[in-house]
């Protein structure tokens, strides 16, 4: 098939008229057929549910944060509930949403249907994983409405086993039994990714999407079990007092830095991965080329889940490692940074010679690359040693860590749910509104934070209830951004709500994409496809599409 | 990166007047700075470069413009571009950050030393000489000062922005930070590690001086006792000097000079005697069997503060009657004391 071959057909509407009589939400009734379901379709909607609650709870306390932050003055709360409040924001945002985001919703619903499977390899291990997540959420919950918990999300001993009388062994449970279910689904993962694929769908052929899914669950199952561990040994050293890092025990505190972080360094590639996938697809799709350099890009999530594993100790450059073993995680670091700058590029080039629409999902992808990018760079100051010095534990690593978790992660995800929405639902949201929404979040993000690069050069460390007065400045414009910023969150939740009624009914596939999830009623069966599809193209392959549907069309006509 | 001296002047001048950018107020910031700049910009040209492929791409092929796309595998002539100068910047970043961080972290030979005590919610500070603040810190320009710091509870971290230094003080370990001030005035001091309920109230104050009012300072504020005295009166009092009395028929070994010189253990290691060596010693004897001692040292921990061992070290340190005497009549206790030059073999 030669490149100029085919022109664009005129493709008739594919919208029918009505939603698909039956299909996965309508299968069967009642209350409890969604809890006992094996559905994976609706597991990821379970999820779906239940994280955004998450979200919304975590962003509660994130305003919250900054309407305290708007005067120098400790005048909104006491210290001790501004400590609560972030570090709920962080235990909530960042287990119970970032983690789960993209992977347990996203990934849930697409990773069969993309390889052409019926479900997951473990149907009931994915539902054991949504209760996992519950019973751990509610335990965190718990935390919370007993009191609270102000460790930060970090849990960092001494701090966490002796100074505080707070509910730590409560949320540290609930963090615990998080990451069981963050495990299972890594397992489920990678078991269908190996065994389920359709026949055709070799690893080459897979969508990038599976691809940065893949190397996010072997993060998810290798990581996780270390940060269980740390939160064990936490929890001994608090109610029973074994010692492993007290020092005046002969303990030693920062072996738990070094445990902690050996989890939560890979993790941050857990939040950031799958949301890669998404922005793989989207700009794909939407300039209607195959991704530039699609095996490069493949291979570079999985560099990043292997690289991402030998850097951990780039967080305590400044706490006493020895000066060469900073050098070597310092060289590493900048070695993981290389494959991101692969991806961006790699995406960019995507574009050319596209034929580029600009439908509300890629602009969120276009966002995505934006913030990301500025998080990337933000990441190499903190990863060259002399400067992660003087920028560590200030307000520069709060607006790096939010440009490449809420920039990068949470542009994606949102990238990522409207463009399946029309999937998911069988219904299309409100265009113009939706565009807007998108446009509000991007000001709002930058607003919010490209301000706290400047407070943190500056020195205002993070975590601080009261700041002396020549921050205020900087500070009042960061919370007048994150108002704006709640706005674009807020839309989303109304207009997607509402579409799931009086939403123009979506078609199969409304975008013209060609991953085997368009091919597909929406929404989809139960059984995803009535006979196991045979694949014979690769991901990507709009020219197959258009020949299909040109077939198609003859046929019907 | 070579810039115009006038210009630099004219730059910092500006920069240290705008409330956007942190005071340049000792030796390290413009280093620290220089980096920041170099970074600032690579950041900046990559991001105008990403912008450019995006926003030109968008107009270029957007749909009405070029309704068909032409589908490209990739090139790995591109690839390899795009792979190997961001790696060559990076590494580029990396070396540069490295030198820094040694620049940063490696003090002078001649560095005056302050110790630091963190603990919820205060700095406290303890000169040589018997000054003892809290939240304050009073040094002069010119000299290096390094701070030996420690924690008496939690992690905290110690950083004055207006000199781009930092570093995390730990329960349990002493660690080192120096600086030398540049600029005469008065910068902050934060705690940067969540520490706990007042954790944004841990903040000091560092009051850079001229060495001459320096001087009239360390006159006016001592409380008459050097830490090193504290410490003897110390040592005599929890009974130190009833073992370490430094006679041939001492129970303990002789201290007098024991400060960096190299200790033979019964367990047949060799040691570096420092300060974190000396500290852990008084709170693990067990642990630290001289040869030639029996094990009968207690342990002094919970019975003294950070700030009293401190004290016993500093008092130790100040021990240096003549130790190649000291040596020979007292072969048979501190045998196996390597022979060193005490004083001169530091850390």
């Amino acid at each position: 098939m030669s490149a100029t071959s085919y022109t664009i057909v005129n493709l008739p509407d594919q919208r029918t008229a009505t939603i698909p009589k039956r299909n996965y939400l309508n299968n069967e009734d009642g209350l409890l057929s969604w809890l006992f379901t094996g559905d994976h379709k609706r597991i990821a909607i379970l999820y779906l549910i239940s994280i955004t609650f998450f979200f919304f709870i975590g962003g509660a306390f994130a305003g919250l944060i900054r309407l305290e932050l708007l005067t120098p003055q400790p005048d909104l709360v006491a210290s001790d509930t501004y400590n609560k409040f972030f570090s709920m924001h962080g235990i909530v945002m960042i287990f119970l949403f970032l983690v789960p985001s993209v992977p347990a919703t996203l990934g849930n619903f697409l990773i069969p249907i993309m390889i052409g499977a019926k479900d997951l390899a473990f149907p009931k291990v994915n539902l054991l994983s949504w209760y996992l997540y519950w019973i751990g959420g509610l335990f965190t919950m718990a935390a919370l409405v007993l009191g609270g918990v102000d460790t930060g999300w970090t849990f960092t001993t001494p701090l966490s086993t002796h100074y505080l009388n707070t509910h730590v062994v409560t949320a540290a449970t609930g963090v615990f039994i998080i990451g069981f279910s963050s495990i299972f689904t890594g397992l489920n993962f990678i078991v269908t990714l190996h065994r389920m694929r359709a026949p055709g769908m070799t690893w080459f052929r897979l969508p990038l999407f599976c691809w940065s899914n893949y190397a996010a669950s072997i993060l998810m199952v290798l990581g996780t079990p270390v940060l269980a561990i740390t939160l064990v040994l936490v929890a001994l050293e608090r109610l029973v007092g074994i010692g492993v890092f007290d020092p005046t025990k002969g303990g030693d505190p920062l072996l738990f830095q070094h445990l902690f972080w050996f989890y939560s360094h890979p993790a941050v590639y857990i939040m950031i991965l799958p949301g890669m996938g998404v922005i793989s697809e989207v700009i794909s799709t939407f300039s209607r080329k195959r991704v530039f350099g699609y095996t490069a890009v493949a291979f570079s999530s999985v560099a990043i889940a292997l690289f991402g594993f030998f850097v951990w100790a780039h967080h305590m450059f400044i706490m006493g490692v020895s000066n060469y073993s900073a050098l070597v995680f310092s060289l590493l670091t900048m070695l993981v940074a290389v494959p991101s700058a692969i991806k961006i590029f790699n995406w960019a080039f995507t574009l050319q010679k596209g034929s580029i629409t600009f439908e509300t999902p890629m602009l969120y992808a276009f966002g995505f690359l934006g913030l990301f990018t500025i998080g990337g760079m933000t990441g190499v100051f903190l990863g060259a040693l002399g400067m992660d010095i003087h920028l560590t534990e200030t307000y520069f690593i709060v607006a790096h860590f939010h440009f490449v978790m809420v920039g990068g992660m949470l542009m994606a995800f949102l990238a990522g749910i409207h463009f399946w929405w029309p999937k998911m639902t069988g219904r299309m949201y409100p265009e113009s509104l939706s565009k807007l929404a998108a446009v509000t979040t991007f000001i709002g993000f930058n607003l919010t934070f490209l301000p706290q690069f400047i407070l943190g050069y500056l020195g205002m460390p993070r975590r601080y209830h009261a700041y002396p007065p020549e921050f205020q400045v900087l500070n009042v414009l960061s919370t007048a951004g994150a108002t704006v910023l709640g706005v674009g969150y807020m839309l989303p939740l109304l207009y997607l709500g509402w579409s799931l009624k009086y939403g123009a009914i979506a078609g199969n596939n409304p975008w013209q994409a060609t991953g085997l999830e368009w091919q597909i009623q929406s929404p989809p069966l139960t059984e995803n496809f009535i006979e196991t599809p045979v694949v014979d193209h690769e991901a990507y392959d709009y020219e197959w599409l258009e020949h299909k549907t040109a077939q198609e069309v003859t046929t019907v006509g | 990166m070579h810039i115009s001296p006038v210009l630099w002047q004219f730059l910092v001048k500006w920069l240290n007047a705008s409330a956007l950018f942190p005071r340049e107020a000792s030796t390290i910031a413009p280093y620290a700075d220089a980096l920041y700049f170099f970074l600032l910009l690579i950041t900046v040209v990559g991001l105008t470069l990403v912008g450019i492929l995006i926003f030109g791409f968008s107009i270029r092929y957007r749909k009405e413009k070029h309704p068909v796309a032409v589908q490209v595998e990739g090139s790995t002539l591109l690839e390899a571009t795009w792979t190997i100068i961001p790696l060559a910047l990076f590494l580029i970043v990396f070396v540069w950050g490295a030198l820094l961080y040694f620049r940063i972290y490696n003090p002078p030979t001649n560095a005056m030393n302050i110790y630091v005590v963190g603990k919820q919610w205060m700095w406290k500070a303890e000169h040589a000489g018997g000054q003892h603040e809290i939240n304050a810190l009073h040094v002069p320009t010119g000299i290096p000062v390094q701070l030996t710091m420690i924690s008496q509870d939690v992690f905290h971290s110690f950083s004055i922005p207006d000199f781009r230094v930092k570093r995390e003080v730990i329960p349990g370990r002493y660690s080192t930070v120096w600086f030398q001030a540049t600029t005469p005035g008065t910068y902050h001091i934060f705690c940067t590690q969540y520490c706990g309920t007042n954790h944004s109230a841990m903040i000091g104050e560092v009051t850079v001086l001229t060495p001459d009012d320096y001087a009239k300072w360390t006159q006016e504020s001592t409380s008459g006792m050097s830490l090193a005295q504290n410490g003897e009166r110390l040592f005599a009092s929890m009974g130190c000097n009833a073992c370490h009395s430094g006679s041939a028929a001492a129970r303990g070994p002789n201290l007098a000079g024991v400060y960096g010189s190299k200790l033979q253990l019964t367990n047949g290691s060799q040691v570096l005697v420092n300060d974190a060596y000396l500290r852990d010693a008084i709170l693990n004897p067990s642990q630290h069997i001289t040869a030639g001692y029996a094990p009968i040292m207690p342990t002094y921990q919970g019975q003294i503060s950070e700030d009293g061992l401190i004290d016993l070290v500093e008092y130790i340190k100040a021990m240096q009657t003549n130790y190649r005497v000291q040596q020979t009549l007292t072969t048979s206790t501190s045998n196996q004391a390597a022979p060193t030059t005490p004083g001169v073999v530091k850390p």
